[in-house]
């Protein structure tokens, strides 16, 4: 699949996000006034940060909107509904923490829930593809969720709630890496089912219906940038994982955090490249890609 | 709505012979010159005469070499050129309709044709993602979903004259090898076809339940020797040179 910016930049910033939001949600002490302030101005700019990053994607942003009516079918349209309550909701529980210094748990609650169901409906949008075997599984959601959650862990300052976390979502991260090198040839789906022609013998495919690209090829057969996979999965996993923690090992200091949280970003964003760019769709057999 | 109908009255759709089509592409052309000017948006092309071409097509076909395995009567078989027309398959559960987030991808319920309104979609490219066969394509200058419509402007066109309500590809066709027709009703000559031909789904594995069925290209038949009465007349009369040309040869040997 074709690693858009715009999608890469959506999932890792509104997932940090509505991480954060979660915490900030369950915190039995929540920070109040100006501190609570902080916080939820970063949640906010996160979140709706990628999701408005998400919109760039469109062909038609104006008409935005009508992506809430499907609900009923459309894991799409569910998160366009949980991410709007989400916001909304955390939205009046953080007013209420930064300008009564009060907290309505209740709210907090509500809102944690619906920002982990935010994360979810996410990871079910590329999960839900049996056209991608290596996204349609149930461990990509885990991946997103685990990610999310010791990401907005990280970032709320828990730091050795953290570190645990952060070990969980790598290791889930790099399982997901391992099993996900099989799911197409296990999906059964090769160039002999989509043709129909495995009966006779081996398929090959002899020329391409145009001799230009197209937009299936553009979007959905992205075959350049696997060739370093690899390495990027290393560099990937020391950027979100090893080398946050580290910095957390070391006595905690402001500007430590700080780049505990740079790094880990940094790495999500080079495993969410990887997401995209190694997923094979199966349109590409009907060319002899994969 | 997304949701799909549980059934739908007909299922109207393409069968596609494998073992006729001849590769002319003459129904890429055709339904893109159909659907440029009619039911939605035209289907645009962007640097059609650059160096770096591209469009929107709802059909196209792909060309397939297939080697078929040695047997011992046959120890060298040849391989085979089959080309492979490649338009959206109308499927029962399909995928690119439940996915959309705005409805604007539909499955009809009185014919079973999937359809795009053009007016309610927000060109978010995930039914696109959906669909495993790569039929559908995002239009680069008007940002919206496109999608073979099954011709649904031809086919109940009462402007048109009776030969021509059917769809564009199927009418230039000029091998005849797409045939149109209501694939739920057993008695129809396209069912009767799949039957006798055994006319076969792309996929199955995907779960799609596709309406359109592809018929498999026939086996090749092979040289079995004599094969007409006539045949003997027809072969050479003189193996061995004779009169002159015979003196010179066996001349020639003796040198
Ligand atoms: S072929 Fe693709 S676009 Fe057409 S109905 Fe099936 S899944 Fe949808
Ligand atoms: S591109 Fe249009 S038709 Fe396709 S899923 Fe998005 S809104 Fe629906
Ligand atoms: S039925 Fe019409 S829209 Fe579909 S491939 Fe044929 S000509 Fe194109």
């Amino acid at each position: 699949m074709h690693p858009a910016p715009s999608i890469i930049l959506f999932t890792t910033l509104s997932g940090l996000g509505f991480g954060l939001l979660f915490w900030l949600g369950i915190d039995a002490t929540a920070p109040t006034g100006w501190v609570a302030f902080a916080f939820f101005a970063i949640a906010y700019l996160l979140a709706v940060g990628g999701l408005l990053s998400s919109t760039r994607h469109l062909g038609r942003p104006e008409r935005a909107l009508k992506a809430f009516t499907q609900w009923q079918t459309s894991w799409l349209s569910r998160e366009a509904w949980a991410a709007v309550g989400a916001l909304t909701v955390l939205g009046l529980y953080a007013y209420f923490l930064v300008f009564f210094d009060t907290q309505i748990a209740v709210l907090g609650w509500l809102g944690a829930g619906l920002a982990v169901a935010t994360v979810y409906t996410t990871s079910m949008i590329y999960a839900q593809l049996k056209t991608v075997p290596r996204w349609n599984r149930w461990l990509t959601s885990v991946l997103f969720l685990a990610t999310a959650i010791a990401g907005g862990a990280l970032l709320s300052g828990r730091v050795s709630i953290a570190m645990v976390l952060l070990l969980i979502a790598g290791g889930i991260q790099a399982w997901w890496w391992q099993t996900g090198d099989r799911a197409l040839r296990d999906s059964g789906t090769d160039m002999a089912s989509a043709t129909g022609l495995g009966k006779i013998g081996e398929v090959r495919a002899f020329e391409p219906p145009h001799t230009g690209t197209n937009y299936l090829l553009r979007e959905m057969v992205h075959v350049v940038g696997r060739r370093h996979a690899s390495k990027l999965r290393l560099i990937a996993l020391v950027l979100m994982m090893v080398l946050p923690i580290g910095l957390l090992l070391v006595p905690f200091s402001h500007v430590f955090g700080l780049l505990a949280v740079i790094s880990h970003v940094a790495g999500v964003l080079v495993a969410r490249w990887l997401f995209f760019a190694e997923a094979e769709h199966v349109v590409g057999l009907y060319y002899g890609m994969r | 709505m997304t949701q799909l109908p549980t059934s739908t009255e007909r299922k109207l759709g393409l069968v596609i012979d494998l073992d006729t089509c001849v590769g002319c592409h003459a129904c890429v052309i055709s339904c893109k010159g159909w659907n440029t000017e009619n039911y939605g948006a035209p289907l645009s092309d962007q640097d059609p005469y650059g160096a770096d071409p591209s469009g929107t097509f709802l059909n196209r076909v792909h060309s397939y070499e297939v080697q078929p395995l040695a047997t011992s009567a046959m120890p060298h078989p040849a391989a085979q050129l089959i080309h492979f027309p490649k338009s959206c398959l109308h499927c029962e559960d399909a995928p690119c309709v439940t996915v959309c987030p705005t409805g604007a991808s539909y499955k009809r319920v009185e014919d079973g044709i999937v359809l795009v309104n053009e007016s309610d979609c927000i060109g978010c490219g995930l039914c696109a993602w959906a669909c495993p066969y790569g039929a559908r394509e995002l239009d680069q200058a008007e940002g919206v979903m496109k999608k073979c419509t099954l011709c649904v402007d031809r086919i109940y066109n009462e402007n048109l004259p009776e030969e021509d309500r059917e769809p564009a590809c199927v009418r230039t066709c000029p091998a005849g090898a797409r045939h149109f027709g209501d694939l739920g009703d057993p008695d129809s000559a396209v069912s009767q076809l799949v039957a006798e031909r055994g006319g076969m789904d792309l996929m199955p594995e995907q779960g799609t339940k596709p309406v359109n069925k592809y018929l498999p290209p026939r086996p090749k038949d092979a040289w079995q020797g004599q094969t007409d009465v006539l045949a003997p007349y027809l072969e050479p009369v003189a193996e061995e040179p004779r009169g002159f040309l015979g003196w010179l040869d066996k001349t020639l040997e003796k040198l």
